[in-house]
């Protein structure tokens, strides 16, 4: 009955969503700050997308709940279902940007993309936090877009660097074959550029096997080319229903899990649990929090969950791709409070909010204040550098639950940087004429 | 080059005998998987003529009825008792609601009708399980899990996965009881009648009403098994919804109106895609295997373009 319970329950509080987002469309313009969800619950990425939604609703929901909102003023969000679409996700942005829209949440490398033209001329921010374009961090070219706290180049960067380290030096890489599977989209397109000079730099095969979107949960050709190719290890850019099957298939050729790393998007709860006890081993990068052990995350439970105002199980609160929901809130917050304590408004606007994740400094004061100590690593998003944080850790499935298998670890910045100012010149060549920036600098 | 193609991949596979052995076997699997999807769809249009878009999310449908019954407490076998009988009240319905009104309309209604039957089914299953994927319960139903390997030569391994075994064997038994079915059943033989010609059928008093709603029903168990076997390989979840069209080329090649035809279409395409992909996909970059299906059915039209084991239509005027 549980389950119908909560069905019953996020019915209510979808109708509350929708009735909420509804009445206060004239209100928020005076008194509340708008900050629209682009979420999926539904469809086949589903599985990540309503976790990650949970987290997001939850953290802003807490915030009104037990504080008032952010320097005394109210948050209205509102969510839109995408299905992880980017027509939808295009849709949805055009039916809320006029609502006084203070960024947009994309979750979806290919929604973003088509957004990023959008940022500058609606003066709408976009926080694509831990994907989308990676060139993006370089703010001098996109001053709307924000990647904080890294890009999948940094992330590509951190895994060759973690297997180097595995091996006993980047150097011992040479003559090694690294596989990579992928989600056949923009999303899983976007490491392969760095990933190919990588493995020019450091002498590893890449081999490469996508995924089309409609054969996430048939890849066992992709894996019977994996057990031929025999590659030492195995690195993954999957999401929604590719994560588990791909856990699966690799469980069946018998695949050393402990060389199987996928990125901060593959590290799904669920997405581990799949495997059973063959995924124990199985490793993802992450930078978000680890486990319940939080106090922000009593809060959520003591003022939301337990209020009746969140369709989130009590039991998903803590996991990974929750609390990535969570930590996706806290640098929507806290861009609204730096916003409001750089302009000394309460009721902020688009071109505000820039100028707050612009000067975010999330430090661990800060974290801590927030009650969660530990909880991210710190970050500081400066007018260049707008992905304002980069290391990760890497975690491991022990047959239940995650648990931390490294420290931070830094990404290649000095390959990295480079790339990424070359990526963001050539994409505003191919955008011609892209607007060169005049937005002022907080920092 | 032309080494690369006529060549190479005979020689990997008299070198890795092991390797083809497991591309034959997963092709096998694959094949049968796909057969018993595109039986789903042969049972529908050999009765009313009617392409069921629906069958996909069908197939999703029934395994998250399935799960989400167990989840809230129900001892798995009677979840899957009671999962049945959701698939009868669903046939029941879709015969009351959507076929009959629709009697006689052009295909074209009525396969738009299935079409909004799909849209219907996946906003109505969302309302009930939600929208996260599902462990199937394959231990409690008390199918076989591990595998099995075999060493073949010094390095060689063939891996047999007990549950891909059981979704064969499960496939034959219900090919051979539909097969009984309709071939030795008073019911099976009204079901042909229908499908033969529907004014001819009732003419010698065959209740079209009766026939569509067993028809839908038997499309119901073949999906719940499909969703079972499909669900136990990945997760259930709505992205099973879009692997159900990987029938789409069975049925071009073996006929959408053929039982037999659904089979060894489906093997042809399982062996046919897996060899494919796994010997020659590399020389184009790999993921050759979503059209390549659709190539084998094409090749295989132009010679008989009415499918393996589809009716030839003679029209003359």
């Amino acid at each position: 009955m549980r389950n119908f319970k909560q069905l019953a329950l996020g019915t209510a509080v979808a109708l509350g969503v929708g009735l909420t987002g509804a009445m206060t469309t004239a209100v928020q313009a005076q008194d509340a700050n708008y900050v629209p969800l682009l979420t999926y619950r539904t469809g086949p990425y589903a599985g990540s997308g309503i976790h990650i939604a949970n987290g997001m609703h939850d953290y802003l929901k807490m915030l009104n709940e037990r504080d008032g909102g952010i320097g005394g003023v109210k948050l209205v969000t509102e969510e839109c279902e995408t299905g992880y679409n980017a027509q939808k996700g295009v849709e949805c942005y055009e039916a809320t940007k006029g609502k006084g829209a203070l960024v947009y949440n994309p979750y979806s490398t290919g929604i973003t993309l088509q957004l990023i033209p959008k940022a500058g001329v609606d003066k709408i921010p976009v926080l694509s936090m831990g994907y989308g374009l990676s060139a993006a961090a370089d703010g001098k070219t996109f001053p709307w877009i924000f990647n904080v706290p890294d890009t999948y180049w940094d992330g590509a960067s951190v895994v060759i660097k973690y297997i180097g380290e595995q091996e006993g030096g980047l150097e011992n890489l040479k003559g090694k074959k690294i596989g990579y599977i992928f989600l056949d989209a923009g999303y899983g397109r976007e490491p392969i550029p760095l990933l190919e000079q990588l493995s020019e730099k450091y002498g590893f095969e890449l081999l490469q096997y996508p995924v089309p979107g409609a054969e996430m949960q048939n890849q066992s050709s992709q894996w019977l080319n994996v057990r031929r190719d025999r590659p030492d290890y195995m690195v993954m850019w999957g999401w929604g229903a590719m994560n588990p099957t791909a856990i699966k298939e690799a469980v069946k050729i018998r695949f050393p899990m402990d060389k199987f790393i996928g990125v901060w998007w593959s590290a799904g709860d669920d997405d581990a649990a799949a495997g059973g006890e063959g995924a124990k081993g199985y490793k993802a990068m992450n930078f978000s929090g680890v486990g319940s052990d939080f106090p922000a995350l009593d809060d959520i439970k003591k003022h939301v969950i337990d209020a009746g105002l969140s369709s989130t199980d009590a039991e998903t609160i803590g996991g990974t791709l929750y609390n990535r929901g969570v930590l996706n809130s806290v640098i929507i917050a806290e861009g609204i409070r730096t916003a409001q304590e750089l302009t000394g408004k309460k009721v902020i606007t688009g071109e505000d909010m820039r100028l707050g994740l612009e000067a975010l400094n999330l430090d661990e004061a800060r974290l801590a204040e927030l009650g969660l100590k530990g909880f991210a690593h710190p970050m500081k998003v400066t007018c260049d550098d707008h992905a304002g944080s980069h290391p990760v850790f890497i975690q491991e499935w022990d047959g239940k639950k995650w648990r931390q298998a490294s420290g931070w670890i830094e990404p290649m910045t000095d390959l990295v940087r480079p790339l990424l100012e070359a990526a963001a010149a050539e994409y505003a060549e191919k955008n011609a004429p892209w607007p060169a920036r005049t937005e002022p600098c907080p920092n | 080059m032309l080494y690369d193609i006529f060549i190479d991949p005979f020689v990997q596979m008299y070198d890795m005998p092991d390797f083809f052995l497991q591309v034959l076997w997963e092709g096998f699997v694959a094949g049968i998987l796909y057969a018993l999807i595109a039986l789903g769809f042969v049972l529908i249009f050999k009765a009313s003529g009617v392409f069921n878009f629906a069958q996909g999310i069908m197939v999703v449908f029934a395994g998250l009825t399935l799960v989400g019954l167990n989840e809230n407490g129900v001892p798995a076998y009677l979840a899957l008792i009671l999962t049945i009988g959701v698939m009868g009240v669903l046939a029941y319905g879709v015969e009351r609601v959507v076929m009959r009104p629709l009697v006689n309309q052009p295909d074209i209604i009525l396969l738009m009708a299935t079409i909004g039957l799909t849209y219907f089914l996946v906003g109505f299953g969302e309302f009930v399980f939600g929208g996260e994927p599902k462990q199937m319960i394959t231990e409690q139903l008390g199918l076989p899990t591990g595998s099995t390997a075999f060493e073949i030569g010094e390095r060689g391994l063939v891996i047999l996965q007990h549950i891909d075994i059981a979704a064969a064997v499960i496939a034959v038994l219900m090919v051979a009881a539909l097969g009984i079915f309709f071939n030795k059943t008073r019911i099976g033989r009204a079901l042909r009648a229908v499908a033969d010609d529907h004014q001819a059928a009732l003419s010698v008093g065959i209740s079209l009403n009766q026939i569509w709603a067993i028809v839908w029903f038997a499309a119901g168990l073949v999906a719940l098994a499909t969703g079972i076997m499909w669900g136990a390989r990945s997760d259930v979840s709505f992205a099973l919804e879009i692997v159900a069209f990987k029938a789409l080329p069975v049925l071009i090649l073996g006929g959408f109106t053929s039982i037999p035809g659904a089979i060894v279409g489906g093997l042809i395409i399982g062996f046919g895609e897996k060899i494919g992909e796994l010997y020659w996909g590399g020389l184009v970059g790999g993921g050759i295997e979503s059209w390549l299906a659709y190539i084998i059915a094409l090749v295989f039209l132009l010679f008989r373009p009415q499918g393996l084991f589809g009716e030839r239509i003679i029209e003359r005027i």
